[in-house]
């Protein structure tokens, strides 16, 4: 059960020693985040220079594709506003094609502190798990949130958790790291809106080991949040019928180059 | 009263296409998405075909005395005119996006030949 790591903040030099042998790249998912993109690119660089930024502009109508690129990052802009799920796949299918050894996804409206990638990159080079996300709920501070949203959070923890058999706190969380094998799943097959619910459970579903580190988030730094609370209760009505129609689907084993192109 | 046979027929038809809908999710050829409606429609004639009392009842609130089922029809006849309203909303957005895809396509293609040494 005890999934959660319960291990102090890991030996920074070991992890930044590992780190420094692969090819990594940040995948950031934007939308109207213009005031805080540049400085999530700028955390991310302060973190560790080696790692590749791609921010993945999901039709913005602000200037966020504009902050990146003066920035130096890879900035991928979708002609249209694709959902999140959409762009953070784009991002994977990147950090694939190129040949990345490890990803961590990072918003682009900066709740996410770069400053702790430690935290989560650590389990992943350890060769522990596959995937690592970063959870407000597993031993770190307190989070607010909307109240639909918070309940959201609540059901689908214990949704998941019974679906993929280990304890999972916060499925809500886009703060996450993976290894080649997690870069390949994603990049071939990643659900749509809402979509970290039903890409944890698809993960474990497909044999990748996932692992929960708390972390802490900071309050949203600029731009809106993209989810309301009458569609929050549309998109738990379809990821759980997502996550109940996904318990009688069969799953393969992603083969690390298998697919698409 | 609903006679028993129209009862039975309906909620077995109302079922399959729960069915044939969750099938459709199942292997991927429907998204859960465009699936939610079906699925509403689904359930809530089941529901009618099975409630049978109920059916007679709010039959009696529009005043059809003579043959309640006639109410599973307007229901059914309802949830296809959201789902076709609801699909020409879906097109009307795909038929936007096309436009954006082909125009940007264009754009890029006119780059491509300027960088392009030889030209095409």
């Amino acid at each position: 059960m005890a999934e959660v790591a319960e291990r102090s903040a890991p030996p920074r030099e070991a992890v930044m020693a590992q780190l420094a042998e692969l090819r990594r790249i940040a995948v950031v998912p934007a939308l109207n985040e213009e005031a805080t993109v540049g400085l999530v690119i700028d955390e991310i660089r302060r973190f560790d220079p080696g790692f590749d930024i791609v921010v993945v502009d999901d039709g913005s109508a602000d200037r966020t594709v504009a902050v990146a690129s003066e920035r130096g990052a890879y900035v991928l802009r979708l002609p249209f506003n694709l959902g999140i799920g959409g762009a953070v796949q784009t991002g994977y299918r990147f950090a694939f094609e190129r040949g990345y050894d490890v990803a961590v996804q990072i918003d682009g409206d900066g709740q996410h502190d770069p400053s702790q990638l430690p935290t989560i990159l650590e389990p992943v080079l350890a060769g522990e798990a596959d995937l690592c996300v970063g959870s407000r709920f597993a031993g770190g501070a307190g989070y607010r949130s909307s109240f639909t949203r918070r309940l959201g959070i609540r059901l689908f923890a214990r949704i998941v958790s019974a679906v993929v058999r280990q304890k999972v706190t916060d499925t809500t969380s886009g703060f996450r790291a993976v290894n080649r094998k997690g870069i390949a799943l994603f990049a071939a097959d990643y659900p749509h809106d809402y979509p970290e619910v039903e890409a944890t459970v698809m993960s474990v579903k497909h044999r990748l080991r996932l692992r929960e580190v708390p972390v802490e988030m900071r309050e949203r730094g600029g731009g809106e949040s993209s989810i309301t609370a009458a569609r929050s209760i549309y998109y738990m009505t379809k990821v759980l019928l997502a996550i109940f129609v996904g318990l009688f689907r069969r799953y393969a084993v992603p083969l690390e180059e298998e697919h698409h192109r | 009263m609903t006679p028993l046979p129209v009862s039975i027929a309906a909620a077995v038809a109302s079922f399959l296409l729960l069915v044939v809908v969750f099938e459709l999710i199942r292997s991927r050829r429907l998204r859960e998405r465009y699936a939610l409606l079906w699925l509403l429609t689904g359930i809530v004639l089941l529901a009618l075909s099975l409630w049978r009392d109920g059916l007679n009842t709010i039959a009696g609130w529009f005043g059809v005395e003579t043959y309640p089922p006639a109410i599973l029809g307007a229901v059914g006849a309802l949830f296809i005119l959201i789902v076709l309203l609801h699909y020409s909303t879906v097109i009307s957005r795909l038929s936007d996006q096309n436009t954006i895809l082909a125009q940007r396509l264009a754009l890029l293609e006119q780059e491509q030949r300027e960088s392009a040494p030889t030209g095409l």
